[in-house]
């Protein structure tokens, strides 16, 4: 039950923080936005954009409430061209290690071929699986499995 | 009366069954087969292991004679060996009548104390030489089933124990031992998001460990070449998964094939000349076979789904992997040049990681059903399938060269959200389900591979 309702209320998060990205980023273009992370970091990805959308068990297509993380990826992307990132695609350890591997990889895949269908450079953008092998929660329960059924995108 | 064993051997024969050629066993040069007077493999005692559970034959083994500590070493080793197969029973020293005989037993002495089988030893050491004789006695009728020599270098004489355990294994079991064989594995340490995975190898019973990388890329599933002398692996080297070989006693690591993105699942063909691999391309696992010599790559299969895991037959004429191309994970089977694939599994559940046991007669998989996983066992066909051991996680079943026995690894749960609690240790166990034990490793460990009899 917790994993149902875990990616809805990390997908609320971020559109929270989209909400507030019009505002961050008028203020940058303003003057004396002394505070907040440099536009086009990692720190600006992950605080006004998301940096990660999440799958379901075993499986490696991009769900509704997930592509709007990538949409905005992919217009950020756009706004700082010179941006290149990576997608490291995880599994949940509820699989075996030779087959998560190549999930997460299909994962980050997803992840990167949509956004290049919304514009980006297929070149800018690198992909790794890291399976079950690093997994970003470190609990052995749905809640964590749900965290690291993930694709994330870093700056390079 | 030793004397007159010793002198009956046949040199000849001797010289022709020499072991240990190249580097893993520098040294070992000699093999004596004493070919004695009312020996026959058709006389003694023989232990039924067809059935699931067996009685345990009791055996005595007491301290070879001759130059210590070694003569007691040897018979500790065979007796660990032994014990850990759970088809004997190694009768405790304490109740010896006789120790150390280096003559003819005293048989009356080891009928007193219930041993069935007997082993005898001597060693004599040569500077840095060892020369270790070695018998097997029925008991009962006061028979010698074997007598053997050995010659080596100092530093080998556990190899001696093992090869000896083998030779007492298959006079008495009749099928070959699994003793003088070593374990590559993952060791694993540190905290669950940044674990530090390096290869490292040992002797299957634990001793002689040693590190084969450095943990500073994440080191998986490695592999035996079949002269147990080279290992294929995945490494994260520079962040780029892909297959690679490791040369044992060097330590040189090279990549192996020449493929754009991640290659993983790394199998060996049985005559060594190949190895089967997946490699991920447009989002899709497909297996090929790398030819070592010429290098040049082969794809087997190509369908919009991941094909992991690929395992030859023995006789290489197969390839047992999993996919999930019906939907979820099962296990397939097709003919070695990728034609004629066919669905084995149709059990509850997923099914993944097949290994081809060594006898031809079983593949070994992991089956995640229900929120559980099992280590089973099925025939080639898909029908007679057996769990042999279920847990939270456990997964990468590969075996013991005889095929009678399983090793494998086993998870346990994080405890709570800081990863507390969560462990990952080698197991073995039987076919038949039965005798399952740890196998000790200085830290945690995944991803065992199981080497064939050492060359």
């Amino acid at each position: 039950m917790k994993l149902k309702l875990l990616a809805p209320v990390a997908a609320l998060a971020f559109v929270v923080a989209c909400e507030s990205t019009p505002d961050q980023s008028g203020a940058a273009t303003g003057a004396g936005q002394a505070t907040g992370p440099r536009p086009g970091s990692q720190e600006d990805l992950v605080a006004n954009v998301g940096d990660r959308v999440f799958f379901d068990f075993d499986r490696y297509n991009i769900r509704g409430d997930q592509r709007p993380t990538l949409e905005r990826q992919a217009a950020w992307l756009r706004q700082h061209s010179a941006v290149v990132v990576q997608i490291a695609g995880h599994a949940d350890e509820r699989g075996t290690r030779e087959y998560n591997l190549a999930l997460g990889q299909r994962r980050a895949d997803s992840a990167r071929d949509t956004l290049v269908a919304l514009g980006v450079a297929p070149a800018r953008i690198s992909t790794i699986s890291y399976g079950k092998d690093r997994p970003i929660a470190l609990g052995s329960n749905e809640e964590a499995w749900a965290q690291n059924r993930v694709a994330i995108t870093s700056v390079r | 009366m030793t004397d007159r064993l010793l002198t009956d051997r046949h040199y000849e024969a001797l010289e022709a069954l020499s072991f240990g050629r190249r580097g893993l066993l520098a040294g070992l040069a000699a093999v004596a087969a004493l070919g004695l007077p009312g020996t026959s493999r058709a006389q003694g005692p023989v232990i039924d292991i067809t059935r699931a559970r067996t009685d345990p034959m009791p055996i005595a083994i007491p301290d070879f004679a001759g130059a210590q500590p070694h003569g007691a070493q040897i018979a500790q080793v065979i007796t660990a060996n032994l014990a850990r197969s759970g088809l004997f029973r190694p009768i405790d020293r304490r109740a010896f009548l006789q120790e150390a005989p280096d003559a003819t037993p005293r048989f009356a002495d080891w009928r007193a104390i219930g041993a069935q089988a007997l082993v005898t030893g001597k060693v004599d050491q040569q500077g840095d030489r060892l020369r270790v004789e070695f018998r097997l006695w029925d008991v009962l009728p006061g028979n010698q089933l074997q007598g053997t020599a050995f010659t080596t270098s100092v530093p080998n004489w556990r190899r001696i124990a093992h090869i000896c355990s083998d030779a007492i294994y298959e006079r008495l079991l009749g099928e070959k031992g699994y003793f003088d064989t070593r374990i590559v594995y993952v060791a694993e340490s540190g905290p669950r998001d940044r674990r530090v995975k390096r290869l490292a190898i040992m002797d299957q019973d634990g001793e002689n460990h040693r590190f084969l990388t450095d943990g500073q890329w994440l080191a998986l599933t490695p592999r035996f070449h079949p002269s147990v002398n080279q290992v294929a692996f995945m490494s994260f080297f520079r962040n780029e998964p892909r297959v690679y070989l490791l040369d044992v006693d060097s330590g040189r690591q090279s990549l192996l094939g020449n493929f754009p993105g991640m290659t993983l699942s790394p199998r060996f063909s049985p005559d060594g000349n190949s190895v089967l691999l997946s490699a991920i391309r447009g989002g899709n696992a497909n297996i090929y076979l790398v030819d070592l010599r010429t290098r040049r790559e082969r794809q087997l299969t190509s369908t919009g789904a991941l094909d992991v895991s690929p395992c030859f037959s023995p006789d290489g004429q197969q390839i047992v992997f999993n996919s999930d191309r019906g939907g979820n994970q099962q296990l397939y089977v097709m003919n070695a040049d990728g034609s004629n694939v066919r669905r084995i599994s149709f059990g509850q559940g997923r099914y993944a990681t097949p290994v081809w046991s060594p006898r031809g007669d079983l593949i070994a998989f992991t089956r995640i059903a229900g929120g559980t996983f099992a280590i089973g066992v099925m025939r080639p066909d898909g029908s007679g399938e057996r769990i042999l051991s279920e847990g939270f996680q456990m997964e990468g079943p590969t075996f013991a060269p005889n095929g009678r026995v399983l090793a494998f690894f086993r998870e346990t749960p994080a405890r709570d959200a800081r990863g507390t609690g969560y462990s990952a240790r080698l197991a073995s166990i039987d076919i038949t389900g039965f005798n399952e034990r740890a196998l000790a490793t200085p830290t945690d460990a995944s991803d065992p591979a199981w080497s064939p009899l050492i060359p």
